[in-house]
Formats: structure tokens, C-alpha cells, sequence
């Protein structure tokens, strides 16, 4: 029943999508305002009916109904109802449900947004947002359909891959999808303004909000993703180089780099093609992504199929490249941009420079992540390159990106004077200087985090000097008193100011990077009970072994004690989770967290009869600062976005408040 | 719209091209190392006593095969292919060894029982020689040529088709 009636309703959602893009065209072409409104209806239309699909797959997941595969092979009875929600996106089918999902939502906020307004663009930018869902319900409908019925219904279902239930699991994939269907709405202007020839600037004032709300996702998701990881994968890392992990980054590269680059577009009217090839790129990119997942052509922990859905992913990511880069080759003449470098020194150049860095580590990832596939095409043997490939080539871009970081916001426009130069940098050289002084004093003397921590102290010291400067300015102009200058500054450039907080997060995030990888200490001993183990400043003692019945699974753990010194700290139970459709263990990472560094164990291995165990031990510093530099990141994208009333009202009881 | 401007789409071809070629190639399948150099030597005690070596063997083809009784269903489909195989070539002078990893002693016994193995098996403590031959799962086999040099390595249970051309190739191999 749900079986049938769920394949039906996504049959008519894909049908409704194929006619909402063609209406909006024909609407287009023929300037009849009756189809394009029947257009935008159907696409309201077919974001209800994608929504039915969503409750009905999510009913029979909360119910249990395993008369559908999808269902049986994705949540068992015994489930928390939150993790069979979370069994929507667990796997293949769903997620693709799921994403369908998402991109009809988009679609639906992108015409409840506009309306009948710019008759011109609209209609087209519909079409390829429609066509882009009719792509994903394509693939529901004729490959994988997550409503294909399971005769005879099982008893109980296989349930999520245990490493899958846990809260994360309701979290980082949302935000990753949030991002990469976001970035699809930039795509679909972009399209539209080469498909009409409206090639002025118009498309990137419309995009420049959903691009950055699409980056924050994105941003949030891999930060989740690399949280969720170090804190339950029990190997003390958050980032492995994985395809997978590169799929989400390569487009956050590329994303990152447009929404950089189109501030020069808007200045200096150049860039233009090369802004269309970036969102071209992004999308691309986040295509390639999913196309990595699903084709299994690359070997991943994150990899959950195989079959003929990659063929019709490769299928898609062809027909986008071509279609887009088509239609950039098409409109090349009227592409020419205006403007040209007056000087190299100046914030044009330092953005350029930016793309350029950008592009080169996405450029990297990408050769690193297809490099089996390439040498296998080329000399028939497979060669995989690892972390430190990937390590080598995108810490000293990275080092680059952040020395720009610095520079782009406060050099001048056109040509930076000397007085410009002077003004703006030499202050924060002198707190780079300083501030490397006092690491060094303190002990740091690895090069690669001494050279983090010096370009970490000039961004920060050209962002507080900004900052400085211009509060003090604004006070001294209105007889505000600093920190209401202050608020008042952040509300009124908020894209400016939104934008140095961000950076701000960055920089924390890098010096967290740089000091918990360089600093980072392990030592793994076999311990009999009562013995300790040393490291660091701690001392860890071994107690004894205890087991466990757990509703899904059988913990074994350690009882250990830290202290440091004579104080005692914290009681550590790292263990392993023995779950019976698994072959073998999963890890249960216990640590404690601290700003300064984490004090990380991981129950490595034990004797049956609790005589011995192997307990790993690792001292990562200053690792909480990625997860901060993460949150600031948040806090910098809402300033800039968040919308004008919101903050207006704000800012009246800011100053209700001071005064 | 000139020749040249089509450069801008088709310069996305190759990429496309390259990840198709993916499709036909498995990223699971990693060829070993060890193929082609000679086989690490090994020197095990045999179930019920005795002692069996690689230098023991020498100027004797042998297929390693390395299984464990948990190993379910691919080592028990390949078993009586093995046990089979054994009797059918020993007299050309073919070896089959079997190492028993990871395994309990009992359950080991019953396997060798059930299967009415009769060429030697033997268990490998600390999983020494597994480690020696790279073996991250079972079942896994090693073709060994007379020079004791692996020729050939198998992962997953073994098909009659590849046990026979593999060992026919062992016995006329120089």
C-alpha cells in the first residue's frame, strides 16, 4: 500500500518538476505571464508532493513497516525513533529521497521569495532548479526506488550501521546536504544569466545571500563532520583525506574562492567568466561528490553503493559540464570584462591571489583523490597517495591563503600607497613579530607552527586593528561611546564586519590545526591492573575491565583514573562496543576536554580475562580551538547575513540598553 | 560559435572519460605486493604433530591457503575444492598446506574434520605467518611455484575453474 502509493507520488512529483521547467520556459519565450505562474504552482506543487514522499518513507521508518526494503535494511524495531528518522538519510535510497527533498524545498523558497518579480531571469533559474530535482526523481523512479516492497516482510529490520546511531548521525548529513543543494540555487542565477544574456551584475546581488547561507552549511557540516569524527571514531583524528571527506571539501575550496571573487566582479566589473566557471565548478564539484558515494569507483569508509545509480551520476555530472561550460563558450563574447589590474599591489590582486591559492589546493585534492583511477587508466597499477601527499602541498598554500587573509581586507582598492601600506600593516607586522617573540619564548621551535603562529598574530592584528580604527573613528564622529560605536559599526557594514569575523574563526581554527598536529603526543601500553601509565603530565591508572549488556550492543570497558600531579582529574571509560550483526568491535572513545588539550583513550585491546589491557593514550593541545574557530566562523556568517530588520531591531535595543 | 570555443566544454571530456574507466576497475581489489618475489619463509606445527616449512617443500609447487572455522560461507564453499584438488594432483607432486588463523583450537578440528582435510594443516600462533604474507582477510590463497616464488594470490573462496588453471599452470610452470 505505502509501497505503491509512495512510488505513485514521486512519479507525479517528477512529472510536475519536467512541466514546471518547461512551463517556465515556454512562459519565457512567449512573455505569457499565465504559464509562468503555472509554473511557480507547480513547483509549490511538486514541493508538496515530495514533502508526502518524506512522510510517508519517515511513517513507515517511526512504524516500522518493513514490508518496505528500504525500511527492513535501515531500522530495526529496538531503534530509538530518532535514529529511525535518521534512517531516511542512513543510505542510498533515502538519501536520495532526501535530497530530492531539499532541492524542491530550495526550488519552492527561491519562487516564495521572488514571486512574479524579474519575469526575465526567474523562469529560467526555475527550470534549472526543477531540472536538477527531475534528476534525483529520476533516479528514485527508475533505479533506486526507496518504496520497492520487501515480500515476505522480515520479522525485524538490519537497523543502521551502529557507528550510524548516534546523535551526529542528525546533524552532520543535513548540514552537508543543506550545503551542497544550497549551492545549487547560485548555479541555477548563473544559468539563467547566460541563457538570457543578462550578464550585468544582476545575478550575483540576487545570489550573494543564498551563497553564503549554502558556504556556512557546507562549513558547518565538514566542521561536524571532523567533530563527530575525533570525538567516536577512536583513532584521535578528525580528518583523514578520505575521497569522500575531499568530495565535501573540493567545493567548499571552489565556493570559498567565488564568494571571494565576485567582490571584484562587483567593484571592478572583471572576473566575469571567471566567476560563472567557479559556481559552474562548485556544482560540478558537489555532483562529483555524490557521484563519489554512489559509484563505488573509489575505495571510502563513507562509500554506500554500488550499482547502476554512478553510471546515471557520471551521466548528470557529464551533461552539467557540458551544458554550463557550453553555455559560458556561447556568451564568450559578452563576457569581456571591463576593468583590468591597475597595480599588483593592491586588494584586487591579493583577492586574485586568493582564487588563485584556492583553486590550486582543490586542484590538489582532486589529482590526490582520482590518482588511483589515474594511474590504473595510464600504467595499470593502482597507487593511492595519503595524508602526507595531501599534507605537503596544502599546508604551505594554506600558510599562503592565511598571509592573504591578513592583506586582502585592508589594502586599498586600485593601487595601495605607500601611506595605505603603512597605515594598515605596519602595526599588525609589529604584533606578528611580537606575538612569534612570545611563542618561541614559550617553547614553540617547530618551524611549521612557529610560520602558523606568525601569520595567525598579522591576521589578527589587522583585524583588531580594523576594528580599532574604525570604532574609534565612528565614536569620535558621533559621540558614541566605544562599544555602542562598536555594535553600531558591526550592523551597518555587516557583509565587511561579518566577513573579518569569519576570518577570525579561521585563524583560530588553523592555530588549533597547526598546534594539535605538530604537538601532538601518543604512547599505547599493555597495562595489568593497578598498573599506571604515564604521559605528558598525566599519570593514567588502570583499575580494572568491566562488561557490560547494552540494549543494542555489549560494552567492554576500562576503568581508568587520571591525574596530574597528585590531583586526581577525571575517571576515563574508553571501551569497545561488540554489537551481534558486526564482525568486529567499534571503539568508545573516552577523553577529557579541555580549551588547552584533550586528554584522549581509546581501549585498544584486552585479555577475555580482564589480566591485561591495551590502553592508547594521546595528549592533543589546543584541539578544542578548531571546534571554537568553527562556532566564530557561525557567529561571522550570521552577522553578515541575517536579515536587516532582525538587526535593526537589535541595534534600537542596543542603544536603548547603553543609554 | 568557433572551433575553438568547443575546446572550453570538451576540456571537461577526459575527466568524464577517466571516471568512467572507474566503473570497470574494483578499488577493493589491491594486487599484492608479494606476487612475482619469493614467498616468505614459514615454519608451522602441523594439527595432531609434525612440522611443516616453506624450505621443506622445496622444488614442490604448493597452494598456501589460509582459513579460519568462523569464516563462513566462504571458506567452507572452497574447502572440498581444496581437499579435492589435493588428492587429484598430489601425485604429480603439488603441496596444499592449510594455516588455520585466528581460530580456536576445537571449532579448527571440527572444520578439518568435516571437510576430511588430509593434507596438512596447521594452526599459526600470533598470526605470524598471515602477517608475513600480508593477509588482511580469509580466505586468502597463495600459489607457490617451485622456486618458491608466489605466482599468483587469490582472495575470497576459490572457484574450481580458477583452482584448476592455477595449479595446472604450478605443475607445467619451468
Amino acid at each position: 500500500m505505502i509501497s505503491t502509493l509512495g512510488h505513485f507520488v514521486l512519479f507525479l512529483a517528477l512529472g510536475l518538476s519536467l512541466y514546471a521547467a518547461a512551463g517556465a520556459v515556454f512562459g519565457a519565450r512567449t512573455r505569457r505571464e499565465d504559464w509562468r505562474a503555472s509554473s511557480r504552482n507547480a513547483v509549490l506543487a511538486q514541493f508538496c508532493l515530495v514533502t508526502l514522499a518524506i512522510f510517508l518513507l519517515e511513517y513507515a521508518l517511526i512504524t516500522s513497516d518493513f514490508s518496505l526494503r528500504y525500511v527492513a535494511n535501515n531500522s530495526t524495531r529496538g531503534s530509538l525513533v530518532r535514529y529511525k528518522i535518521a534512517g531516511l538519510w542512513g543510505s542510498l535510497e533515502g538519501s536520495i529521497l532526501l535530497w530530492a527533498w531539499l532541492q524542491s524545498l530550495f526550488s519552492a523558497l527561491v519562487v516564495a521569495r521572488y514571486g512574479d518579480r524579474h519575469e526575465a531571469v526567474m523562469p529560467y533559474v526555475q527550470a534549472v532548479l526543477q531540472g536538477i530535482a527531475a534528476f534525483f526523481l529520476l533516479v528514485m523512479t527508475f533505479a533506486v526506488n526507496p518504496f520497492t516492497p520487501l515480500v515476505p516482510v522480515p520479522p525485524d529490520g538490519r537497523g543502521l550501521n551502529p557507528l550510524l546511531e548516534v546523535t551526529d548521525m542528525l546533524v552532520h548529513p543535513l548540514l552537508l546536504y543543506l550545503g551542497y543543494v544550497g549551492f545549487s540555487v547560485p548555479f541555477a542565477f548563473a544559468m539563467a544569466a547566460l541563457i538570457t544574456g543578462r550578464l550585468t551584475d544582476e545575478w550575483l546581488k540576487y545570489t550573494r545571500r543564498w551563497t553564503v547561507i549554502a558556504w556556512l552549511f557546507l562549513t558547518g557540516g565538514i566542521f561536524y563532520g571532523g567533530w563527530w569524527s575525533y570525538r567516536t571514531l577512536g583513532w584521535g583524528g578528525y580528518w583523514a583525506w578520505d575521497p569522500v571527506e575531499n568530495a565535501s571539501f573540493m567545493p567548499w575550496l571552489t565556493g570559498t574562492a567565488f564568494i571571494h571573487s565576485v567582490m571584484i566582479q562587483e567593484r571592478k566589473r572583471m572576473l566575469k567568466v571567471w566567476n560563472l566557471a567557479l559556481i559552474t565548478l562548485t556544482f560540478a564539484l558537489v555532483i562529483f561528490g555524490t557521484f563519489l558515494t554512489r559509484s563505488g569507483i573509489l575505495a571510502s569508509v563513507h562509500a554506500f553503493a554500488d550499482g547502476p545509480v554512478g553510471a546515471l551520476f557520471l551521466g548528470f555530472l557529464a551533461l552539467v559540464l557540458l551544458f554550463s561550460l557550453g553555455l559560458i563558450a556561447y556568451r564568450a563574447d559578452r563576457l569581456k570584462g571591463h576593468g583590468e589590474l591597475d597595480s599588483i599591489v593592491s586588494r584586487e590582486s591579493a583577492f586574485l591571489l586568493n582564487n588563485v591559492v584556492l583553486i590550486g589546493i582543490c586542484f590538489t585534492v582532486f589529482l590526490g583523490t582520482i590518482f588511483p583511477l589515474l594511474t590504473e587508466a595510464i600504467r595499470g597499477t593502482k597507487i593511492s597517495v595519503g595524508t602526507p601527499y595531501f599534507n605537503r602541498v596544502s599546508v604551505p598554500l594554506g600558510m599562503a591563503l592565511l598571509l592573504l587573509m591578513g592583506i586582502g581586507p585592508l589594502i586599498a582598492w586600485g593601487r595601495a600607497s605607500w601611506n595605505n601600506l603603512r597605515r594598515n600593516f605596519v602595526k599588525p607586522i609589529l604584533v606578528a613579530a611580537a606575538g612569534t617573540a612570545v611563542v618561541f619564548a614559550l617553547g614553540v621551535r617547530q618551524a611549521e607552527a612557529l610560520l602558523a603562529f606568525c601569520c595567525s598574530f598579522f591576521v589578527v592584528g589587522t583585524i583588531a586593528l580594523e576594528f580599532f580604527q574604525s570604532t574609534r573613528a565612528r565614536a569620535r564622529a558621533t559621540g558614541e561611546r566605544l562599544p555602542v560605536a562598536f555594535a553600531a559599526l558591526l550592523l551597518k557594514s555587516r557583509r565587511r564586519y561579518g566577513g573579518l569575523i569569519v576570518h577570525l574563526g579561521v585563524v583560530i581554527a588553523i592555530i588549533g590545526i597547526a598546534v594539535s598536529s605538530v604537538y601532538k603526543v601518543e604512547r599505547e601500553v599493555t597495562l595489568k591492573p593497578q598498573e599506571r601509565l604515564e604521559i605528558g603530565p598525566y599519570t593514567i591508572q588502570f583499575h580494572d575491565l568491566r562488561a557490560g549488556e547494552q540494549p543494542t550492543h555489549v560494552l567492554v570497558w576500562a576503568n581508568l583514573s587520571v591525574s596530574k600531579g597528585d590531583r586526581p582529574l577525571a575517571d576515563l571509560r574508553p571501551g569497545q562496543r561488540f554489537y551481534p550483526n558486526q564482525q568486529s568491535p567499534f571503539a568508545s572513545v573516552d577523553a577529557r576536554y579541555h580549551w588547552t588539550e584533550d586528554l584522549y583513550t581509546i581501549l585498544s585491546t584486552f585479555e577475555r580475562d580482564g589480566s591485561s589491557a591495551t590502553i592508547k593514550a594521546m595528549i592533543n593541545p589546543m584541539m578544542a580551538w578548531i571546534w571554537i574557530g568553527g562556532v566564530v566562523i557561525l557567529l561571522g556568517v550570521l552577522v553578515a547575513v541575517l536579515p536587516e530588520r532582525r538587526l535593526a531591531m537589535l541595534s534600537v535595543r542596543v542603544k536603548a540598553q547603553a543609554t | 560559435m568557433t572551433w575553438k570555443r568547443l575546446l572550453i566544454p570538451l576540456a571537461s571530456v577526459p575527466v568524464i572519460l577517466l571516471l568512467a574507466y572507474g566503473f570497470r576497475t574494483d578499488p577493493k581489489a589491491i594486487p599484492s605486493p608479494l606476487v612475482k618475489k619469493p614467498a616468505p619463509e614459514f615454519r608451522l606445527t602441523v594439527f595432531g604433530g609434525g612440522e611443516i616449512s616453506l624450505a621443506g617443500l622445496k622444488g614442490k609447487p604448493a597452494v598456501l591457503n589460509f582459513w579460519a572455522s568462523w569464516c563462513y560461507p566462504a571458506c567452507y564453499e572452497e574447502a572440498p575444492l581444496l581437499e579435492a584438488t589435493w588428492r587429484k594432483f598430489k601425485d604429480q607432486g603439488l603441496m596444499v598446506v592449510g594455516v588455520d588463523i585466528q581460530d580456536k583450537e576445537a571449532n579448527a578440528l571440527e572444520f578439518i574434520q568435516r571437510f576430511g582435510f588430509t593434507f596438512p594443516n596447521a594452526p599459526d600462533p600470533g598470526s605470524k605467518v598471515s602477517i608475513d604474507y600480508g593477509v588482511y582477510g580469509v580466505p586468502e590463497t597463495f600459489f607457490v611455484d617451485r622456486h618458491g616464488h608466489i605466482v599468483y594470490k587469490h582472495i575470497g573462496a576459490l572457484t574450481p575453474g580458477i583452482l584448476e588453471a592455477q595449479v595446472q599452470a604450478l605443475l607445467k610452470g619451468s
